[in-house]
């Protein structure tokens, strides 16, 4: 009806011209709504930063053999004999020279300090072998130059880089009983990888008397198939028992174990949060009824009805929640939105990552914020609908 | 003789105090004609504004009926009340009631946002009514920017702007002083005069109730003959 439509209008825009005279209440509730929005948004881009670094990382033609039932490269164990069945096997991709594209790898976890806290933590220490750099198609040498094979020298990823002390190139770093030379920083496209250390894997097996033992095959698939023609012959094999994981596939599963975690931690943090702002939200409206009740009662005595009245006070208290909606999701945005942490990962080893505030992480927070105008709003709005206007035109 | 405009009949009005109800008017009965000015007075707390919001469709009666025009109006809905207001009655209150975060102009236009005119006829309908008061150069001013008088003339360019048929005034005078006082009444009887409205003026003052045609007198909630 054309009616009830317009004098809502009218009266909204009154409702809004009013605020300013109630700065208070309704400040209270603006920013009790933008901290909710703001740390609603906080977590899930944490979350979501976390899980764009980890899926990120795998290539779906990329294949990471583990020891079978192992959910982690931490938890696997290979000898050189049973790496190197697997780099023979059939379904691999060859190179120029008609070598396998294969990198047996070893994962082990060392101590650095965090520039940030200064405590100690885990940082993955990664033995590769040559090829192991094409594996990573992103791979890029930024700063100085790559480890000389043989000798204990190793490269950080920006990640690591950042967020660890000591490992600017031509710097040596101690770890256990050996001494690194840094010799150089990588990227690889801001995936899982930037968190890690790289090193010879046979520096590494010396380093930590590992004999000739590895953790992880990676290898290029060779073609559509070649994941099935590899599975297929490694399962025949009697030497060996083992899952051959598409390297994608095993990011994403490592990912939602940490993503569920912070979210489970974030999501009660924000009920929390957002109950309070209901209540915030439904003070100010509240306020802002009593303090205009005799306004709202002329204007119903003029002939405006009480479906548009709570209509319009239902439109006032949404509106206070979508500028505080916007003021959190803008404060999230420019504190946080690429800020760079870390965290502990399924491996045992910290993963740098950068919050991700995206535009439907923005559009969820912003829904939250009206959600929470809209419930603080619906009680004062019906009783405003509700007053009786002969009572309410007698209070002064 | 003069038409009836309205008409009520039998009219009594309890509240509620707690358990108790409270007869606050029992058994009107009063006829008002077409173009009538009627002053009603009567102490503190005998139901002049409980009446007035009665004729008004504000509130319903406990009893009887109300009739203006020919139209049930103590049988309408609280929703076609509010509608049926809009276009017959127009309120005059002791203290204004203007919107304090609008103009004069915009104040005076409320009534208009209830019905289907075009901005540019609620433009002509405000400044007619803010001249016939007296304030076209206060269009633009904001209520606290004028002195009681003038906010009280708005409050009347509010009740006629869209012409009903019907002025209802509570005490329109008791927050001014006396030459104010005069110039509203003035104003109030230059409507009912010269633009025919009928109206209903609740007063406590014997000068303003002089302008009224007749006067009513209300006691515990009965309407006594007048005593002029
Ligand atoms: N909503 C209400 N509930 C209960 N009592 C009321 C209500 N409104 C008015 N009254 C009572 O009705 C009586 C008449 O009030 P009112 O019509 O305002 O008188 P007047 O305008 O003549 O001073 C008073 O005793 C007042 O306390
Ligand atoms: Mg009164």
């Amino acid at each position: 009806m054309f009616g009830w439509l317009t004098q809502t209008a009218a009266l909204a825009a009154l409702n809004l011209r009013s605020l300013p005279r109630r700065p208070g209440t309704a400040a209270v509730a603006m920013s009790g709504i933008a901290a909710l929005t703001g740390v609603f948004a906080g977590v899930l881009s944490m979350a979501t930063g976390f899980e764009k670094t980890m899926s990120g990382s795998g290539q779906e033609n990329v294949a990471l053999v583990l020891r079978s039932g192992a959910t982690a490269e931490l938890n696997s164990r290979f000898s050189g004999e049973q790496a190197d069945i697997v780099r023979y096997a059939p379904g691999i991709a060859r190179d120029v020279d008609g070598d396998p594209e294969v990198s047996a790898e070893l994962f082990w976890v060392v101590n650095a300090l965090s520039k940030s806290s200064g405590a100690e933590a885990n940082v993955a220490l990664r033995g590769i072998q040559p090829p192991g750099y094409g594996l990573r198609n992103n791979y890029r040498l930024a700063e100085g130059r790559p480890f000389t094979p043989g000798r204990f020298e190793l490269i950080a990823g920006r990640g690591a880089r950042n967020q660890f002390a000591g490992l600017e190139p031509g710097r040596t770093i101690r770890f256990g009983k050996t001494e690194w030379l840094v010799t150089g920083v990588f990227e690889d496209g801001g995936s899982v990888f930037e968190s890690e250390l790289w090193c010879d894997v046979n520096v590494l097996q010396s380093a930590y008397q590992l004999g000739n033992g590895y953790q992880a095959v990676r290898a290029r698939l060779d073609g559509a198939d070649g994941r099935a023609r590899l599975e297929e012959a490694l399962a025949g094999e009697q030497r060996l028992s083992v899952d051959v994981w598409s390297e994608r596939e095993f990011y994403a599963e490592q990912a939602e174990d940490t993503a569920t975690l912070i979210r489970l931690i974030g999501i009660p943090i924000s009920v929390l949060m957002a109950i309070g702002a209901v209540f915030a939200a439904l003070n100010a409206m509240h306020a802002s009824i009593v303090a205009r009740a005799r306004e709202l009662a002329t204007l119903r005595a003029l002939g405006f009805g009480s479906f548009p009245t709570a209509l319009a006070a239902l439109l006032e208290s949404v509106t206070l929640a979508f500028l505080g909606g916007v003021l959190g999701c803008a404060v999230a945005w420019l504190a946080l939105n690429g800020f760079q942490a870390s965290t502990l990962g399924a491996s045992f080893s910290q993963v740098v990552f950068n919050f991700a505030v995206t535009p439907d992480l923005l559009a969820q927070g912003i829904t939250a914020a009206l959600v929470v105008g809209l419930v603080g709003g619906a009680f004062p709005a019906a009783r405003a609908a509700t007053a009786r206007v002969t009572v309410a035109l007698r209070e002064l | 003789m003069a038409e009836q405009l309205i008409r009520l009949t039998d009219v009594g009005k309890n509240y509620r105090k707690g358990r108790e109800a409270v007869r606050v008017l029992d058994g009107i009965n009063l006829g008002i004609d077409k173009g009538d000015f009627v002053g009603l007075m009567g102490p503190s707390g005998s139901g002049k504004t409980t009446l007035l919001n009665l004729l008004g469709g504000l509130d319903k009666p406990s009893q009887g009926t109300i009739e203006v025009d020919g139209k049930v109006v103590s049988a309408l809905s609280q929703g076609a009340l509010a509608k049926w207001r809009s276009g017959n009655i127009g309120f005059v209150f002791q203290f204004y009631n203007l919107l304090p975060v609008l103009s004069a102009a915009r104040n005076v236009a409320l009534p208009l946002l209830l019905t289907s005119l075009p901005a540019s006829r609620r433009k002509q309908h405000v400044n007619t009514a803010l001249r016939l008061v007296g304030l076209a150069e206060r269009a633009s001013h904001y209520p606290r920017e004028l002195s009681g008088g003038q906010e009280q003339r708005v409050a009347i360019a509010r009740a006629i702007v869209s012409d009903p048929p019907i002025l209802l005034c509570d005490e329109p005078t008791g927050d001014l002083d006396r030459s104010t006082a005069d110039e509203i009444m003035a104003l109030l009887q230059q409507l009912n005069r010269d633009y025919g409205k009928t109206i209903v003026m609740v007063t406590h003052d014997p000068r303003a109730a002089s302008y009224a045609h007749r006067v009513l007198h209300l006691d515990k909630g009965e309407l006594g003959a007048a005593q002029q």
